[in-house]
């Protein structure tokens, strides 16, 4: 049974770490600044979720993984926030979106 | 056991550096390191794990914190070209 | 001198700092343990002088507790949004079209908002730029967060959150 866990949290971390690189693939696609954005919420949910929660069944219920799952908390909380501020200061800062009409 | 994904992040972080570097904005470059922050306390969490040292992960959490303040001060510097004024234009909030 | 509202709300601090303190570094010997009294003292004193506890907002416990099975729900969304968005990605035409959307939200109070603001950026395909009083504005991605959107189940389940009602 814990050799069948073990294989499920070499998975999930595989799994993240796969994620992490599509959404880097993605910030190199996208076409402007925005829609990197988007790209770059990729890593910070699916990349953070899948690897913390590959090393959470790796690790078993003990206080390591109580600190696991404060680090998704604060990445989870802090990163949208962070996100929110750069679109914020990128639209002051005169960069326009590019919209549907004008491709 | 997490050879392969340590890896595929290492991968990861370098794609982060090279994009940091050839962004033509600043917002570009600021994302860049963000992503790279966020990369990063994942990859000294499992570098925790692949050496078989938990203590490992008191460090992620704290490069968590200072990750996002980072982002957040060097935003503001770029908005209003110093860190000691108050957000608000009206309040002289200076010392 | 104390009344009962400002009690509660400073030993539900106490409490939760000297659980955060034991989690964090697991010692037990008795001068360790001295140590992290003290300093859970000193940030209580700096938080009562700095005036950061709140101390009219009843219902914070069952808020905390409400928001776990929403909290559950957000990863579902998050994980269906992170598929599409994977899928638009790694389609080599990049079948992208970026829009802006204003939406209304319906919750009263500013950390209610917040919340429903950053549960909308946390999703993939969604970013909030601006809040201006109760409109949102939105930079989506494609047709399908704009869609989830206009639902407003998010939106609803957030309210529900903040007052009493279900999730």
């Amino acid at each position: 049974m814990s050799e069948f866990i073990n294989v499920l949290a070499y998975f999930f971390v595989i799994g993240g770490a796969v994620a992490i690189v599509i959404g880097l693939i993605g910030v190199y696609r996208m076409p402007d600044f925005f829609t990197r954005l988007h790209a770059a919420s990729i890593v910070d949910t699916l990349g953070t979720i899948f690897i913390i929660f590959g090393l959470l069944l790796y690790s078993g219920i003990n206080l390591v993984s109580a600190k696991l799952i404060l680090i998704m908390l604060f990445v989870l909380i802090t990163t949208p926030a962070a996100a929110h501020a750069l679109a914020k200061s990128a639209l002051h800062g005169n960069l326009r979106p590019m919209l549907d009409g004008e491709k | 056991m997490f050879e392969l994904a340590t890896g595929l992040i290492l991968f990861a972080m370098l794609l982060a550096l090279v994009l940091a570097i050839i962004g033509k904005t600043v917002y570009d470059k600021i994302l860049a390191v963000n992503i790279f922050g966020t990369v990063t306390v994942l990859f000294i969490a499992l570098y925790g794990f692949l050496t078989q040292r938990p203590d490992f992960l008191d460090i992620a959490l704290v490069y968590a914190l200072i990750n996002f303040v980072a982002t957040i001060a060097i935003l503001k510097f770029f908005e209003y070209g110093d860190m000691g004024r108050s957000s608000h234009i009206n309040e002289e909030a200076d010392i | 001198m104390f009344d009962r509202n400002k009690l509660i709300h400073i030993s539900g601090m106490l409490i939760t700092l000297a659980a955060l303190w034991l989690l964090l570094s697991g010692y037990f010997k008795p001068l360790l343990l001295f140590f992290g009294l003290v300093s859970i003292a000193l940030v209580l004193v700096i938080s009562l002088r700095m005036e950061l506890i709140e101390y009219d907002k009843p219902d914070v416990l069952r808020q905390t507790l409400r928001s776990i099975p929403y909290g559950f729900w957000l990863l579902v969304e998050i994980f269906k949004a992170n598929i599409d968005v994977c899928k638009r990605i790694l389609n080599p035409s990049l079948p992208i079209s970026p829009r802006l959307v204003r939406i209304t939200s319906t919750q009263r109070g500013d950390l209610a908002r917040t919340a429903y603001a950053n549960s909308i950026t946390l999703t993939p395909g969604t970013i909030s730029i601006d809040v201006e009083g109760k409109e949102i504005e939105v930079h989506a991605l494609a047709e399908l967060g704009e869609e989830t959107l206009a639902t407003g189940e998010m939106d609803r389940r957030i309210t529900a959150v903040e007052d009493k009602g279900y999730v």
